[in-house]
């Protein structure tokens, strides 16, 4: 019975159904099936075999975005669940997102947080032109694990290292780990800077934040 | 007749022209720029303080299409009118901010510095093919808050032609201006024959950022020309079906007229873009697809349904080296940005999504270019008869025969573009002769010909002096005592 439930949960996931997933993810409650097993046997499946697909080019953007969305909307019904059992789904980490001030460039971060949310990240995305004052404030706020600055501009770039150094300056690493990446972030750049990491794309990114919490082989 | 391409009918022009302006009403555009809302908010618009979104009403917005000019011109170093703004006029300029460049030795890209943005102005400089220059790619050997008003000096120092640049900040731009006040010889003379044109962005969707609009303000008032360049990228920031993009296209080009106009009346702005798809696989901008340039036709109609000057991103590829993909894409789109009649076609010499530069694919690409001037030209009626005077009665019915005609010698530079060395048209035995050198190849040889023959044009010696102190100011400013040194530039 259940097995049937966690082939249904998975596969709308991969339509990008966040109806039928809200759906499904009451009627587990209903059949008082455990809230932990019902993410990892069932909807996480759908997540992982999409994200697969994607990096082998065998699916496309839109297909993932959309199964992330429908992987929030199963959680967000089972996560009270698990509350209610003391228990937590385990998080791999918190990360503050943000595109740094003067730079309005949007896209690339979005994608990065879409990618981190779907792989099981709690991302707080800022949104752009954001001071480091701003994103170190609600790093702090929300303890987070990692923050991720996105810079599109040669002359918004600096301000990449401006946030490092006042982590820096008040002992705030590495407790808080920095990864960073737009289209003029070069490998150089990044060991300049003493970032903790950085990628040239979303996939990438979540691989460098798995690598940051400790949490590589998840 | 100058050939036209045309993807939409009358129409539909008006169907993306009305849902335009609903969308300016509704769900309206987002304002990020307390002076812009102002006046939007002093002509009518309703503002919602809480989010910055301006439902901007029609007939705002018809009254400042009313006020911006039909066409205007750029002018060159000499003051000539080289750069026609309006109706069907067709220029192409390089591609503009690149923050790499393609070492054609060791196919590295680049970090580029001063000596990078000048080979590629002194090979556009003599290309005929370019009528303006660009702010090709910012120099990293300057400081980073005057990478962008340096590149605009080094134009002005090497280049006679007019000037397709850009600011990155509120602030720049004002700096910018100042520059090309200076080599006019004051503020009013740079109004009345301005010398550059600059790009800026809403961003997508349906936002103008404080940057932007800022932007546009300053240069409506300075009346310095503004090329809008709305960027919606379909199915990541704008809709994913075309006529979707282009009706969001024509919202944030509309709105950032109406605020452009209300700042100053009359002041010059284009109807521009950088219109593009969003690749589903790789989740890139390809400047190089063939819907990307359908876009920009699409748009560039819409503009010329309202009789506004036009400008577009094609003639770029997002390969990473000079090869066979950077051919195509860069020739293909540049045909059809031709053919739209779009008047400064941007994005030539450049590689990777707008990253890179290269200065060995200027010089190739300047032929896809004069390829599609050709075609512009279209097919001229030369002679009397169409042909029938060509047979005299003596006609013996030879083929090298025409070749002895008079008319021949005369007329066929008229209807036959010349290539450069790059295009090769060798017998098999001469190709191999001269090396079986490939198009990259005759390519290099051509830039270093170029670099060889090219001379600094002569700059008023009193006002490049003071061109060069202001620079220098700047760089002071931000921290740095000295600029790059120049060649063929002594400061006093
Ligand atoms: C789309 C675009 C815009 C849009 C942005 C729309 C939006 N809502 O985001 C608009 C029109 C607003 C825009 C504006 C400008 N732009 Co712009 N823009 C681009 C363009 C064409 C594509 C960027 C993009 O979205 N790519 C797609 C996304 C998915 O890729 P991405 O951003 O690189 O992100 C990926 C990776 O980098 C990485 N990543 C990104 N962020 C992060 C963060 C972390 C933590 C990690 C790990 C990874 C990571 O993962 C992402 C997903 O794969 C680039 C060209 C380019 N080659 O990048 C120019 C480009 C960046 N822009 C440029 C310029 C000059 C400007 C303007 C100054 C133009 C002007 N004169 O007004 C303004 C800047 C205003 C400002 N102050 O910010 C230049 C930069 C030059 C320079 N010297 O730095 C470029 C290179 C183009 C060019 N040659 O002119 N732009």
């Amino acid at each position: 019975m259940s097995e049937e439930l966690y082939k249904q949960m998975a596969q709308c996931i991969i339509e990008g159904e966040s109806e039928v997933a809200i759906e499904l993810a009451k009627k587990s409650i209903e059949l008082n099936m455990h809230p932990l097993e019902t993410i990892t046997k069932g909807f996480v499946v759908g997540v992982n075999y999409i994200g697969d697909q994607f990096g082998a080019g065998e699916a496309f953007l839109p297909e993932l975005v959309m199964a992330g969305e429908a992987m929030k909307a199963a959680v967000a019904v089972l996560e009270p669940e698990l509350l209610k059992l003391g228990e937590a789904r385990e998080m791999m980490g918190r990360v503050v997102l943000a595109t740094v001030e003067g730079d309005i460039h949007e896209i690339g971060k979005t994608l990065v947080g879409t990618m981190l949310s779907a792989s099981g990240f709690e991302v707080v995305d800022l949104g752009v032109d954001q001071s480091a004052e701003k994103i170190i404030g609600k790093a702090l706020e929300i303890d987070a694990h990692i923050i991720g600055m996105s810079a599109l501009l040669t002359t918004t770039m600096v301000r990449q290292r401006e946030v490092i150094e006042e982590l820096d300056k008040e002992g705030l690493r590495p407790r808080i780990k920095v990864m960073v990446g737009g289209a003029p972030i070069t490998r150089a750049w990044v060991e300049k800077i003493k970032a903790d990491g950085y990628s040239e794309d979303a996939v990438g990114a979540v691989k460098i934040a798995k690598e940051l919490v400790g949490k590589a082989d998840q | 007749m100058q050939p036209k391409l045309l993807l939409l009918d009358d129409n539909l022009i008006a169907r993306i022209l009305d849902e335009a302006y609903q969308l300016l009403l509704k769900p309206g555009i987002k304002v990020n720029n307390d002076e812009a809302r102002e006046l939007l908010a002093a002509a009518g618009a309703q503002i919602d303080p809480e989010t910055n979104v301006a439902h901007i009403p029609e007939q705002i917005v018809r009254k400042a299409l009313a006020t911006a000019p039909r066409e205007f011109y750029l002018y060159d170093l000499d003051g000539n009118p080289t750069v026609k703004y309006g109706g069907d006029a067709v220029h192409f300029d390089p591609g503009s901010s690149g923050i790499a460049m393609l070492n054609p030795e060791t196919l590295e890209h680049e970090t580029t510095e001063t000596a990078h943005l000048l080979k590629l102005i002194k090979v556009a400089e003599q290309l005929p093919q370019y009528d303006a220059q660009s702010t090709a790619v910012v120099c990293h050997d300057v400081p980073q808050t005057i990478q962008d008003s340096y590149r605009l000096y080094l134009a002005l120092m090497y280049s006679k032609k007019p000037i397709v640049t850009g600011a990155f900040t509120n602030k720049t731009v004002i700096e910018m201006i100042d520059m090309l006040s200076i080599l006019a010889g004051g503020k009013e003379a740079a109004r009345e024959k301005p010398r550059a044109i600059f790009d800026v962005c809403p961003a997508p969707p349906l936002i103008w950022s404080n940057f932007g609009a800022g932007n546009l303000i300053e240069l409506a008032r300075a009346g310095i020309p503004a090329e809008i360049v709305s960027v919606p990228l379909s199915g990541a920031a704008a809709p994913v079906t075309m006529l979707g993009t282009v009706t969001q296209h024509t919202a944030e080009c509309l709105a950032g007229i109406t605020i452009h106009q209300l700042a100053k009346a009359g002041s010059p702005v284009v109807w521009g873009g950088a219109a593009c798809i969003f690749d589903m696989k790789k989740g890139a901008t390809p400047m190089g697809s063939v819907e990307t340039a359908m876009l920009d036709c699409s748009y560039a109609q819409v503009a010329k349904s309202l009789g506004m000057p036009t400008h577009a991103y094609l003639g770029s590829s997002d390969s990473k080296l000079v090869d066979a993909q950077a051919g195509l894409e860069s020739g293909v789109t540049a045909m059809i940005g031709a053919l739209s009649g779009i008047n400064m076609i941007s994005g030539s010499g450049m590689l990777d999504f707008l990253s890179c530069h290269s200065a060995e694919k200027l010089v190739i690409d300047a032929e896809g270019i004069a390829m599609a001037q050709r075609m512009l030209e279209g097919v001229k009626v030369l002679t009397e008869t169409l042909a029938t005077e060509f047979y005299d009665k003596n006609i013996n019915f030879k083929g090298g025969d025409f070749l002895k005609q008079r008319v021949t010698m005369n007329l066929f530079r008229k209807e036959q573009h010349m290539p450069s060395n790059v295009i090769d048209r060798d017998s098999m035995r001469d190709w191999k002769k001269a090396g079986s050198l490939d198009t990259f190849e005759r390519a290099k040889i051509m830039v270093t010909n170029l670099l060889a023959s090219y001379k600094r044009p002569e700059l008023d010696p009193s006002k490049e002096q003071l061109l060069h102190a202001f620079m220098l100011d700047l760089c002071k400013k931000a921290g740095v005592e000295s600029l790059p040194v120049l060649e063929e530039f002594e400061p006093a």
